[in-house]
């Protein structure tokens, strides 16, 4: 045993001697580990959509390849660990262990459980993305200087369907809420997107159902939205995706639903083919056997955020890779028509939000008119002077 | 049109008849735009998503690239007929034949691989692997060296056409569309369509020379992205597509600075010259056609209707 670890010894000297040998332009390592806390999905009434296993990993993957490819031309090597926590299982133990490896993490976990990471002793010089949680709290009171988002937030979204609704002049709004904490979280963010942009919801009501709607929604529906009013649009605020299919040419009225169901707002969707998106999904289907989905968009672009960095900074340090994201100089070519940036106020990657059906991009935000001092997609979120973000003063 | 023929020689250039050739992405045809009555004469079916074609130096072929047919289609001008297909790679988008008129250098865009393919013998004679989403391609005259352009890996990939091996990997901004040797083979002007950026390299160091930015009064900079370009006769001016914001650019090829903007159709993409170089043709992939510039005066003359998403140009004399 003794002699063994001696010789291991010897062995580690000589490899250390050899890679001193190695002149300055040194080969650049980055390692990553995309850490996923598992959660509980509540029930829905519909089995169509089974999530995948590896939803937000598989953009993981392949944002990898992309950047070893790009890497082999520049002696830069990438190396990405996945840790899945259980349900119930330790993420912050698992966090540490991820964190003595490297600062480098992607976060796919609830809001708070990313707090809790980025909070970690271990993680204060960390660089952490969260490819997740669209909540806004993140971006705003509860920032964090080492985590930066690639995920819209909720109101980025909800002002891409606002700007949209506005150019449509379709102004008078109704809502229909679903009752997890989530569906009243977007609720509010397309309430307040609504006030901003000078439109008001006339009528709003909670989704109270409990019957199994796939076999009655024909009749229930119509009288549930006939004491609604006149409106242009109905929202939905159905996060899980639970009853909003149901409510789609069922409504009293013959009106356009949007939100989470009708037109979606969304960071990502295998219906975005302009811009040269067409490559990039079909690199994703390749690798993964599936259509591409708003969080591997999210996983994919913050590790491609970090290659990008890598690749022009020629440096490893999270510091000096920090400072190159959230400076002037950065771009990302994100596959959705204009070069992605982050905001330096609370590090958001700006990016445009597509409007789609499941068959077609209808639009995509910012639309033309929607104008803003800095950049035009500022015109989606929460801007700078109404920010209470003070981690990255 | 023999009988309008000697009527049209009168009006329009003398001697020369031309026409310009225009691939139709998303309509799987090629509109023959007539120089002399400046409409299109002939539509002709290609294979699905016509984007790059190049005719032979005797203008007897002209290829194209089918890039969901995965193949390069080799056709009669004369009678529009495909003569032969030639293994390609998979997903060819863009490619740039050889000065020995034989060799044609094809950017596989899905694969990541630049195709050397043999005209002659119809054989891949050397595949190399490059970026993600190679694009450009440029060969420079003296025909030693070629180019690829990768779009996500945001690189110009130099190679050595006697070896066939890279022997350069240069960064340009994000997401390289286009490249041309230029002034004799001296210079490589790359375009970077996010990054909105030309990168001029000197070819001989392989390092950046200069670059050049735009600006269009009135349109986001995100919305100005600069992809493909051509240059002058006399290599003093360049002229610049810049994509989605519906205007060339005239760049002053010596100092790199823009002199003029000129607004063309939506979402310019490529672009070819007449043989005297005195008109302009560029492709407009959201409108749907062809904008004619006046190269003299930097004026846009004529909007002629071709299929839809046309994306590649090239001229075409035609002997009468």
């Amino acid at each position: 045993m003794k002699i063994l670890n001696r010789l291991s010894a010897l062995l580690a000297a000589a490899v250390a001697t050899c890679t001193l040998a190695i002149p300055a332009r040194a080969e650049v390592t980055l390692q990553v580990t995309y850490l996923a806390q598992h959660v509980e999905l509540p029930p829905v009434l519909s089995n169509l959509d089974v999530p995948p296993d590896d939803l937000g990993l598989a953009g993981a993957r392949l944002a990898l390849k992309d950047n070893l490819t790009t890497g082999k031309f520049l002696k830069h090597n990438y190396a990405l660990d996945e840790i899945q926590v259980e349900i119930g299982g330790d993420l912050l133990s698992a966090a540490r262990q991820a964190l003595a490896a490297s600062p480098y993490l992607i976060i796919d976990a609830p809001a708070a459980d990313l707090l809790a990471v980025a909070d970690l002793p271990e993680a204060a010089n960390a660089l952490i993305f969260n490819a997740s949680a669209p909540d806004d709290t993140l971006r705003d009171a509860e920032c964090r200087a080492n985590v930066l988002h690639t995920l819209p937030s909720r109101a980025m979204r909800a002002d891409a369907l606002m700007q949209f609704a506005q150019s449509r002049r379709w102004t008078d709004l109704a809502m229909i809420t679903g009752g997890h904490d989530s569906d009243r979280t977007l609720a509010a963010a397309l309430d307040r997107s609504a006030r901003k942009f000078g439109m008001k919801i006339t009528a709003r009501k909670d989704w109270i159902f409990d019957a199994d709607m796939r076999r009655n929604a024909s009749q229930e529906v119509p009288l549930f939205t006939q004491d609604m009013g006149d409106y242009d649009l109905l929202l939905i605020a159905d996060e899980t995706n639970d009853f909003g299919r149901y409510l789609a040419y069922n409504t009293w009225l013959p009106r356009p639903v949007a939100g989470t169901e009708g037109l979606v707002p969304t960071a990502w969707s295998p219906v975005v083919e302009q811009w040269g998106a067409a490559q990039l999904q079909s690199r994703f289907s390749d690798l993964a056997g599936r259509d591409m989905a708003p969080r591997d968009y999210a996983a994919w672009a913050a590790l491609r955020v970090l290659g990008e960095a890598v690749t022009r900074t020629n440096s490893a340090i999270p510091a000096t890779l920090r400072d190159f994201i959230l400076s002037d100089a950065f771009e990302l070519a994100g596959f959705k028509g204009r070069t992605l940036s982050f905001r330096h106020w609370n590090g958001q990657l700006r990016q445009p939000i597509p409007l789609v059906t499941e068959r077609a991009v209808v639009a995509q935000a910012p639309l033309p008119g929607f104008l803003h001092q800095r950049n035009e997609m500022d015109s989606l979120g929460i801007d700078a002077p109404e920010s209470k973000c003070t981690a990255f003063q | 049109m023999k009988r309008l023929l000697p009527v049209l020689l009168l009006t329009a250039s003398p001697l020369v008849a031309e026409e310009i050739w225009v691939t139709n992405e998303k309509d799987d045809t090629v509109s023959v735009i007539d120089l002399s009555t400046m409409e299109v004469t002939r539509t002709i079916p290609t294979g699905e998503r016509p984007r790059g074609i190049t005719f032979s130096h005797d203008y007897s072929r002209v290829y194209i690239c089918a890039s969901d047919s995965d193949t390069v289609q080799v056709m009669d001008p004369v009678t529009g007929e495909i003569l032969h297909d030639l293994p390609s790679g998979e997903d060819p988008e863009q490619f740039v034949l050889h000065p020995n008129d034989r060799h044609l250098y094809i950017a596989n865009e899905d694969d990541a691989i630049t195709t050397v393919v043999d005209t002659e013998s119809r054989t891949v004679i050397a595949q190399i692997d490059v970026g993600i989403e190679p694009e450009g391609m440029a060969v420079s005259p003296d025909g030693k060296i070629a180019i690829t352009t990768s779009e996500t890996t945001n690189m110009a990939h130099w190679i050595d056409t006697e070896t066939r091996e890279l022997f350069a990997n240069t960064l340009v901004d994000a997401r390289p569309r286009h490249a041309e040797f230029v002034k004799g083979g001296t210079e490589l002007w790359v375009s970077a369509e996010i990054g909105g950026t030309i990168t001029v390299f000197n070819t001989a160091t392989q390092t950046e020379k200069g670059k050049i930015h735009f600006e269009v009064k009135g349109v986001h900079p995100d919305r100005v992205q600069p992809v493909g370009f051509e240059l002058t006769g006399d290599e003093k001016t360049a002229f610049v597509a810049l994509g989605p914001s519906n205007h060339l650019a005239v760049v002053n090829a010596d100092t790199y600075e823009v002199e003029d903007y000129i607004l063309v159709g939506r979402r310019v993409w490529h672009m070819a010259f007449n043989t005297d170089k005195s008109l302009l043709f560029t492709t407009n992939g959201i409108s749907g056609d062809v904008t004619v510039v006046d190269v003299a005066k930097r004026k846009p003359i004529k909007t002629i209707k071709v299929g839809r998403f046309p994306w590649g140009a090239a001229l075409r004399p035609t002997s009468n």
